[in-house]
This record gives structure tokens, C-alpha cells and sequence, in this order.
């Protein structure tokens, strides 16, 4: 099955209702898939009108209680991203796929890149955490678009399936699972305020039509929903639980495969290069070199690299010009090589492998 | 029940300023709500940036204040998501006519079953008066310091070409008309537009001649054309003046309509 194809059924599986948005290349195959079988499920597909209107419409149909997403690349990517951070202020539970290409602008529609995993980390304006994962196989296409609905239900916020052009369009065996766990959203209990959470950080969801009559607003809003934008407290207590909510649970949120925990050297991946150093680990057969491939990016869970407690030498293989190198350059004294590609196609596994002599 | 029951007593003060005509517009609306019986349960307010976009903060219902015209685009998702929820859009000639104008016609094209409601006051009114798409062709405002060079868009005809099932225009005058179109629009299945013109004392109204807060509503009053009488006009070769503001049913029709109650 097709990578994109698998997300799609990844989706169905976890019970996604309502799929907007708007046809670009290389994603397009979820929103086809989506309109073949959404209406067999008694769900709901629209193409809208740009993807502006596409997330503000998984957006919509989220505040009715339905699982919703989008999917996307780079420019619809770049569109969505005030209506985004109006998701992440209404604490509004949706995923949104970005199958990723060469950029910036146009740049190269049919070509893989990693390069916006800084935009779905830091695009709209102002402070906030979000989630997202990376699959590195078709299997994971549909594993962790499922997953993903879980996250966004239980952290009420998007939640981002970041895989890029290879594996959207690579075809692979997909196992199908007997079942997919479902962690749905907790409503909220009457009589409690709207935005007013407890120690999870996370309210229950007062979703519309039940009675809640709840005002929901991207303005600056205190526990009741109501627009307080003025008041410096309210504010930082607001953004403060909307940023904790997130990277307090990130070792929770963590994902990740470890090879060779007592190596020296370490190659950091996620998605489509993880196959690349895959085949250097598998052809060079040392235990001194290990792995570390996340599938879960954002967090960022630093302490995984203490998994590695003998590295020495970070080797960070991306296909951008060193995003997530950066963020790892940050929590560790050890050194960080960022192997950054561009143009379209994976590292070459050779080419890794002759860093690791050099390193020798 | 009456209208002043949709209102959350806890929100007042209410943000417009003194003489604005958007509270006209909004008890119109609720009033229009309520003679059709429905609960607040059932109905969800959706909205998107500036001062007509702040009206579902004050309604005892559901409702979602979204992004700079957007409002419709996000109204359309709770629609066909769940066809069983009464879906109204609050929004302003800025809002939808110019950042939101793609989501408005696509609306209108879909005929997805929304009432929509602007007020239409000619300016941004929340910012400070800039010129907006329908500021008049010479009227004063912040950024057309000189008078506005552009041409004013045609909301309703705008709507009415798109494809909407139900389109009318009255103003802030006008509220028994402007009752009754609201119904009509909550009614038919499909997209329905009312454009309500509503003065802006504070930032349209002072720069352009209305100092007065009736003086704008005196200027609805005196120059609101029927719309039987505009087409009577215009067939007998009768040129109607530029400052005319046609008035009344402007499109009602029976496309078939996205996402209607079951």
C-alpha cells in the first residue's frame, strides 16, 4: 500500500469523521482516499476553498466533537498557520498530515524534504507546544496518523503526522491491527468552567449542541471562555498552561527505537533518512555506532539522549539544512554533526557511512 | 421567551460605542431566532475579527469567535459535521468582503445551509476607521485621507451572482423588514445573506458628514429604495442615483442546498 493511502486508512481507523482541505502535491492521495470512503462510513469529506478555509473547517467540525484532519505540503502548510494557532489558543483537537517537499515557496512539488519541522514547531505567532510525530515507514503512516487523533484528543491541541514526500508515496506491506486504541477526548462535566483544567492541565471539552453554550474565542480568555485581553495575568497564566500542558508530559509523549545504547557514536533520525542509516547500521555492523530514530519530534524529550550515555558524537542526518540538529545542539555538551540534504533525494547510505570512517 | 433572553447578563458592558448600529442588527437577529422557535441548545453563533464579529460573546449559546474573515470557512465545518446544529455567521463588510471575500462566494456557490449577517457600517470600525471594500467612491476615512479612489462592492449582488437561495438588504432603520429577512433567511434551506448598512457614529459617521447619530439613520431613511421600485426605475431608462441604497428581497430561489438538517 501506498504511504499516503496507509494514513488515510490510519485515519478511518481511529475513527476520523470529517476530513477539509484542499488538493496539493505530494498529499493529495489522502484527500482522494478520504473522499472515497468517508461517505461510506457516515463521515464527512469537503474540498474547500484554499487551506485557509481547510483547517478552519477540520476546525469547526472538531467544536462538534467529530475527529477531524487535514493534510497538506509546504505552501497549504504555510496558509493554515494563523488558523493554526487559533487551534492551539481554543485548545481545538485536530490533525493535520504535512507531507513534505522542497521548499521555500513552489520549490520542488514532487521532491521529499524535512524542511518544515521548525513551521509546525514555531509558524504562528506567539508562544505555544504542539505535537509532532514522524513516520518512517508506511506501517508508521498508519500507525501513528492513528496515534496522532489519541494525542490531539487527550492534549486538546493539533497534532502533526510530519512525513514528507518518500514515504507518502512509497508503497510497502501495512499489517492492518485487529484494533486501534482509542483515547477519546473527556467531556466536560456540567457545571464545571469551559477553560478552567486541573492537574492534567487539559479542560474537558464542551463540545457544541449538548447544552454547554460555551464561547470560544482566539482572543486572550479567561476559565469561563470569555475574551479578557487586557489583563497581563490572565494572559500568562493562559499561554503558560497552553506551552506546560505539552512539554510537562513530553517523556510521556516520547517515542522512539534505540539501537546500540552503548555506542560512542549515535546517528539522531526521524522519518525518511532513518532508512538510510538503517542501511549503514545494517552494512557496517559495529556495536559502537548507534541509533536513536524518533517518531515522535515535538516535545522535543531531551532526556533520550542520556539513553546514550557513552556518545560522544551526535550524527544528525536531515533532509533540511540542520532544523532538529539545532534543537539537539542545545541539550547536550556532546558534539552534533548535522548531515543536511538538499535537493530531494535521501542521504545516500554510502556517503554516511564514509563520515563514520572520517570520524575514525 | 424574547430576544433579551439570549443575552449572558455577565458580559455587560458590551464593547460598541455609544449610538452604534450593530445592537440594532443583533436584536433583530435574536429576535428573528427566537420567533422561529428555536433552542439554545440547537443554534451556535460563529463570528471572525471586528466590532460585528464581537456579537456571539454576548448570546447564551455555542458560539465561536474565529479568525479575520474566516468565519464562514470555520461555520462550514459545525455545519456539515453535524447538519442537526442552526449555524448563523455574524460578520462585517471588512471581514467578509475582503479577507473573507473567497470564503463568501465559495459559500454561496456550495449554497451550504447558513444564515450570514453583516453589518455593514463601510469602514473598519474596530481598528479606527480604514477604508473598507464597501466605503462609498469618495468617502473620508484613515487611509483614504483624500477620499476613497475605489469603487464599493455590491454585497448582495455579489452573493445573488454566487448562487446564495436567499439574499436581502435593508439597514438599521429598518427593523421590522430587517426581522422579517432574517426569518426568511433562517427559513430557507441553503445559503442565506442578509446585509444589514448600520451607521458608525464614531468612525464613519464624524468624517463623513453624519455628526449626529441620526443623522446616518435619517440618510437610510431618505435614501433606502425599494427594490420593485429600483427595477420599475431601471425599465423605464430612469438613471438611480449613485447614493441610493436599494432595499428589500434581491434573490430568493430553490438551489439545492449542502448540509440541511436531516
Amino acid at each position: 500500500m501506498q504511504g499516503n493511502t496507509a494514513c488515510a486508512e490510519g485515519a478511518l481507523a481511529a475513527g476520523c469523521r470529517f476530513f477539509g482541505g484542499y488538493p496539493i502535491t505530494p498529499s493529495t492521495e489522502i484527500a482522494e482516499h478520504m473522499a472515497l470512503k468517508l461517505p461510506k462510513t457516515g463521515g464527512v469529506f469537503i474540498q474547500m476553498e484554499d487551506e485557509i478555509a481547510g483547517i478552519a473547517a477540520v476546525i469547526g467540525a472538531s467544536w462538534t466533537g467529530a475527529r477531524a484532519m487535514t493534510a497538506t505540503s509546504g505552501p497549504g502548510f504555510s496558509l493554515m498557520m494563523e488558523n493554526l494557532g487559533f487551534a492551539v489558543m481554543t485548545e481545538t483537537p485536530c490533525v493535520v498530515v504535512n507531507i513534505q517537499r522542497g521548499g521555500p515557496s513552489t520549490g520542488q512539488p514532487t521532491m521529499a524534504a524535512q524542511g518544515d519541522m521548525l513551521q509546525c514547531r514555531f509558524g504562528s505567532h506567539g508562544d505555544y507546544s504542539v505535537i509532532a510525530l514522524s513516520p518512517a515507514s508506511v506501517q508508521e503512516m498508519y500507525d501513528l496518523t492513528a496515534e496522532a487523533f489519541n494525542l490531539a484528543d487527550r492534549f486538546r491541541i493539533p497534532v502533526f503526522v510530519m512525513a514528507d514526500e518518500i514515504i507518502g508515496h512509497m508503497r510497502e506491506k501495512l499489517v492492518v491491527p485487529d484494533t486501534v486504541t482509542r483515547d477519546d477526548r473527556i467531556p466536560l462535566q456540567k457545571g464545571n468552567l469551559p477553560f478552567r483544567a486541573g492537574d492534567s492541565l487539559v479542560p474537558g471539552f464542551p463540545a457544541f449542541g449538548k447544552g454547554y453554550g460555551v464561547h470560544v474565542t482566539g482572543l486572550t480568555h479567561d476559565e469561563r471562555g470569555y475574551p479578557c485581553a487586557t489583563s497581563p495575568s490572565v494572559h500568562e497564566d493562559l499561554v503558560t498552561r497552553l506551552v506546560n500542558k505539552v512539554e510537562s508530559a513530553r517523556n510521556t509523549i516520547a517515542s522512539c527505537d534505540v539501537i546500540n545504547p552503548d555506542a560512542q557514536v549515535v546517528f539522531i533520525s526521524y522519518g525518511a533518512p532513518s532508512r538510510a542509516v538503517e542501511q549503514v547500521l545494517h552494512d557496517i555492523r559495529r556495536d559502537d555506532v548507534g541509533h536513536l530514530r524518533l517518531k515522535v519530534v515535538w516535545p522535543f524529550a531531551e532526556s533520550l539522549l542520556s539513553r546514550f550515555a557513552n556518545a560522544e558524537t551526535f550524527i544528525v542526518p536531515e533532509l533540511n539544512m540542520g532544523q532538529i540538529a539545532r534543537e539537539i545542539e542545545r541539550h547536550t555538551d556532546r558534539t552534533v554533526i548535522p548531515v543536511p540534504k538538499l535537493g530531494g533525494e535521501l542521504h545516500n547510505p554510502s556517503d554516511l557511512a564514509r563520515l563514520l570512517e572520517e570520524l575514525a | 421567551m424574547s430576544y433579551d433572553e439570549w443575552f449572558r447578563d455577565d458580559r455587560l458592558p458590551h464593547i460598541y460605542c455609544a449610538g452604534c448600529g450593530n445592537g440594532t442588527v443583533i436584536n433583530c437577529t435574536l429576535s428573528a431566532v427566537d420567533q422561529m422557535g428555536w433552542t439554545k441548545d440547537e443554534t451556535v453563533f460563529v463570528s471572525g475579527i471586528g466590532c460585528s464579529s464581537r456579537a456571539p460573546g454576548y448570546i447564551v449559546a455555542d458560539s465561536l469567535h474565529t479568525t479575520h474573515g474566516r468565519a464562514i470557512a470555520f461555520a462550514t465545518g459545525i455545519k456539515m459535521a453535524n447538519p442537526d446544529l442552526r449555524v448563523i455567521v455574524f460578520t462585517g463588510d471588512g471581514d467578509l468582503a475582503a479577507i473573507g471575500g473567497n470564503h463568501f462566494i465559495h459559500a454561496c456557490r456550495r449554497n451550504i445551509d447558513l444564515t450570514v449577517v453583516c453589518m455593514n457600517n463601510m469602514i473598519y470600525g474596530m481598528t479606527g476607521g480604514q477604508g473598507s471594500p464597501t466605503t462609498p467612491q469618495g468617502a473620508l476615512s484613515t487611509t483614504t485621507p483624500y477620499g476613497s479612489a475605489e469603487a464599493a462592492f455590491d454585497l448582495c449582488g455579489l452573493a445573488a451572482a454566487a448562487g446564495a437561495n436567499y439574499v436581502a438588504r435593508y439597514t438599521s432603520y429598518h427593523v421590522k423588514e430587517l426581522i422579517r429577512a432574517v426569518r426568511t433567511g433562517l427559513e430557507t434551506p441553503g445559503f442565506s445573506f442578509i446585509e444589514a448598512l448600520v451607521q458608525c457614529p464614531t468612525n464613519f459617521g464624524r468624517r463623513n458628514k453624519f455628526r449626529q447619530v441620526m443623522d446616518q439613520i435619517e440618510f437610510f431613511k431618505s435614501h433606502a429604495l425599494l427594490v420593485q421600485k429600483a427595477d420599475r426605475m431601471r425599465e423605464e431608462g430612469k438613471k438611480i442615483p449613485d447614493d441610493m441604497i436599494v432595499i428589500g428581497e434581491l434573490a430568493r430561489r430553490n438551489r439545492p442546498p449542502l448540509g440541511v438538517r436531516k
